[in-house]
């Protein structure tokens, strides 16, 4: 049995996960059409490679990976490239991105894919394999996973994959643990073999024992060493540096990488998708999102990326009232812009918020200095201070008093008494901070780059006036030169005459 | 007495030299107040100040020879840091000086004769392009500053505002509606 250790503060909330765990995974139906976004995960985004009119193959790689920080992006059934616009997309903003629209021909008709043995191949193949593949984080923050599985200077000592799933309403890695829980440790092998980790925990908060359970049992038959543990259930204990404090009691450092103590993290629903990658060659296409909140039976489905929400949640049938989606969980999810934005990677959950279920925000009152936020949040900062700064707009300060070690998780929001939108201020803050950074070091550019033309010029006109000086001197030596030799051409002549 | 006297006058020879080598040997090259202000300015090398580029403009300002309300790029903000670092009240810009949105030099390249004119007023090189040859901006190097707009003999560079993308999207500062307010 594992000691377990406690991380600072936490809360909780209502967990609201039964209403969408009494049925399993159903595989939605083929929507009308299907868009594409080519930036579905953190870095760069995808290389578009298709043409507008363009039959594709189910599979068939439209975006390919540029940079060190990308991913693939694949076309999720077979059909018609009708469009490559900016569209809508989920992202706070509501500003349009890259997008492709597919129209799928109905026969979702694969591309030639084949298997393969993972241990037959080096790991770095493995990581060229998940990156083409678009296999990126799922719990949300859809980080590249090859980038993670990337042997730096670090070796990676644990393996931690993340089945917490700590935030209210969403149960998709509940029930992806409870039906696929051998290819999820199939998954877990893969990313074990690839970091050469010694060690593989699976962290499993107490509230799903199904899933703790098919976890178990699915261990047993590995050879790796596998570790279920159960977690107790405080949000957000599935945060990676709150869940690594509760395992192993390290702590990351602030502004480090979890790979620099030895530890690093993935999801559940990632490590399945790795399995699914490497060993069938499929690429990511397809992710578990549960619909829940207003609507008729809130469940799990295994929908296609690129599905209009819409068309989505018409499955879990909406009921009246319903007032919006929201994307993720309530704690830390977005109210999406529009209805029919498409299903992306990091959609884990859609919850269709009402009157009812999600009331208006209170308006925000004057902060009393109760230090409730400080008491609650993960991370061990001052909430009540951050929010004074950003308020300010002293972002110097907010800095120094860590803003950026802030997880925006929401507790300090949710327990404040005075409701005030906490995050909200942190968020604006940290925006406001990368701009001027970015800012400043490209004025920094141009100040190089100024100068160093200021010189160029100067040096060009020296060596200028050089050449002209030195023009001058060959000028001035050929007409001496040539003195001297009519000097002596009258001289030989005069020797001639006597 | 004497020896009081002697003991002072003696710590007084030895902190001089110490004081006085320090100078020699700590001496700061150049004006560190120029720099500062020229780490404040935002660099466009605009010369909407009336001076050929910011560091001209921040020895001015150094010097006393100039106001800090003519650097419209750097906006009201930048104002406000020159007056904070200077120790001096801000002062508003005056009512041709008005600081304006971002934007970036575009070259209509199908237009462009090549004649190498907007690649020497660039102060930052963010031209490329060769005799006769079209010329194009880099985009990312470029400030914005429009000195390339002017000597264009055929008309073929446009200054486009900076458009909000995803990418340099910003969190907003939470503000409410007054009726939720009541």
């Amino acid at each position: 049995m594992r000691t377990l250790y406690k991380f600072h503060g936490g809360i909780r909330p209502q967990s609201n996960k039964s209403q969408s765990t009494q049925n399993g995974i159903v595989r939605t139906t083929l929507p009308s059409h299907l868009v594409i976004p080519f930036q579905q995960h953190a870095g760069e985004a995808a290389k578009p490679i298709v043409q507008v009119g363009e039959y594709v193959l189910k599979g068939q790689l439209i975006g390919i990976p540029e940079g060190f920080i990308s991913s693939a992006i694949h076309a999720p059934t077979s059909g018609i490239i009708a469009a490559l616009e900016a569209q809508i997309i989920a992202h706070p903003s509501g500003l349009t991105d890259l997008c492709a629209t597919l129209l799928p021909d109905g026969k979702d008709e694969w591309i030639t894919h084949e298997k393969t043995e993972y241990l037959s191949n080096t790991p770095e193949q493995l990581r060229q394999k998940l990156r083409m593949a678009g296999v990126v984080g799922q719990g949300g923050a859809t980080f590249p996973s090859d980038v993670k599985l990337k042997l730096g200077m670090h070796k990676v000592k644990t393996l931690i994959l993340n089945g917490a799933e700590c935030e209210p309403y969403i149960t998709c890695d509940d029930m992806l643990m409870r039906e696929r829980a051998s290819e999820i440790v199939r998954g877990a092998e893969i990313l074990c073999f690839i970091l050469a980790a010694e060690e593989v925990i699976i962290a499993i908060e107490d509230n799903k024992p199904e899933a703790i359970t098919a976890m178990r049992t699915a261990v047993s038959g590995s050879s790796k060493v596998f570790e279920v543990v159960e977690i107790p259930t405080i949000y957000p204990g599935g945060g990676v540096k709150q869940l690594i404090k509760v395992l192993t009691d390290l702590e990351v450092p602030s502004g480090k990488l979890p790979a620099e103590i030895g530890v690093q993290c993935f999801n559940v629903a990632t490590a399945h998708s790795a399995w699914r990658a490497i060993a069938y060659g499929e690429p990511l296409l397809s992710r578990i999102v549960t619909v829940t909140g207003n609507v008729r039976r809130p469940q799990n489905f295994e929908a296609l990326i690129g599905t209009p929400i819409n068309e989505l949640v018409a499955h879990a049938e909406e009921l009246p009232g319903a007032n919006g989606y929201i994307m993720g969980g309530p704690m830390m999810g977005m109210r999406l812009p529009s209805k029919s934005v498409p299903l992306v990677k990091a959609s884990n959950c859609i919850i269709v918020s009402s009157e009812k279920l999600f009331p208006p925000a209170l308006p925000a009152l004057p902060c009393i200095r109760c230090t409730r936020c400080s008491e609650v949040c993960p991370v061990n900062l001052q909430p009540q201070d951050l929010y004074w700064f950003a308020k300010a707009k002293e972002f110097g300060k907010a800095q120094t008093f860590s803003l950026f070690d802030c997880i925006e998780c929401g507790a300090c929001s949710y327990v404040c008494p005075s409701h005030i939108p906490l995050v909200q201020y942190y968020r604006f803050a940290k925006s406001e901070i990368r701009v001027r950074t970015q800012e400043k070091h490209s004025a920094d550019r141009a100040r190089e780059r100024h100068e160093f033309r200021e010189y160029r010029i100067e040096r060009e006109k020296q060596e200028k006036a050089e050449k002209l000086a030195a023009k001058e001197k060959a000028a001035l030596a050929a007409k001496e030169l040539e003195a001297k030799s009519t000097e002596s051409v009258q001289h030989e002549a005069e020797l001639h005459k006597e | 007495m004497l020896n009081a006297l002697l003991v002072m006058a003696g710590v007084a020879i030895v902190l001089g030299a110490i004081l006085g080598y320090s100078a020699i040997k700590f001496r700061v090259e150049g004006n560190p107040l120029v720099d500062k202000i020229d780490a404040v300015l935002p660099q466009t090398q605009c010369g909407q100040c009336g001076f050929p580029g910011c560091k001209p403009y921040a020895t001015a300002i150094a010097a006393g020879e100039a106001e800090i309300n003519k650097c419209p790029p750097g906006g009201e903000e930048g104002i406000q840091k020159l007056a904070e670092l200077l120790g001096v009240d801000p002062v508003p810009f005056g009512v041709e000086t008005r600081p304006r949105d971002k934007s970036v030099a575009y070259i209509d390249e199908s237009t462009c004769i090549g004649c190498t004119l907007c690649i020497q007023a660039c102060p930052v090189d963010a031209i490329v392009g060769a005799a006769k040859q079209m010329h194009t901006i880099i985009a990312a190097e470029c400030t914005g500053c429009e000195l390339c707009v002017a000597p264009c003999p055929v008309d073929c560079i446009e200054m486009q505002l900076i458009t909000e993308k995803i990418s340099n999207w910003k969190w907003r500062y939470p503000v409410y509606s007054m009726d939720m307010v009541q």
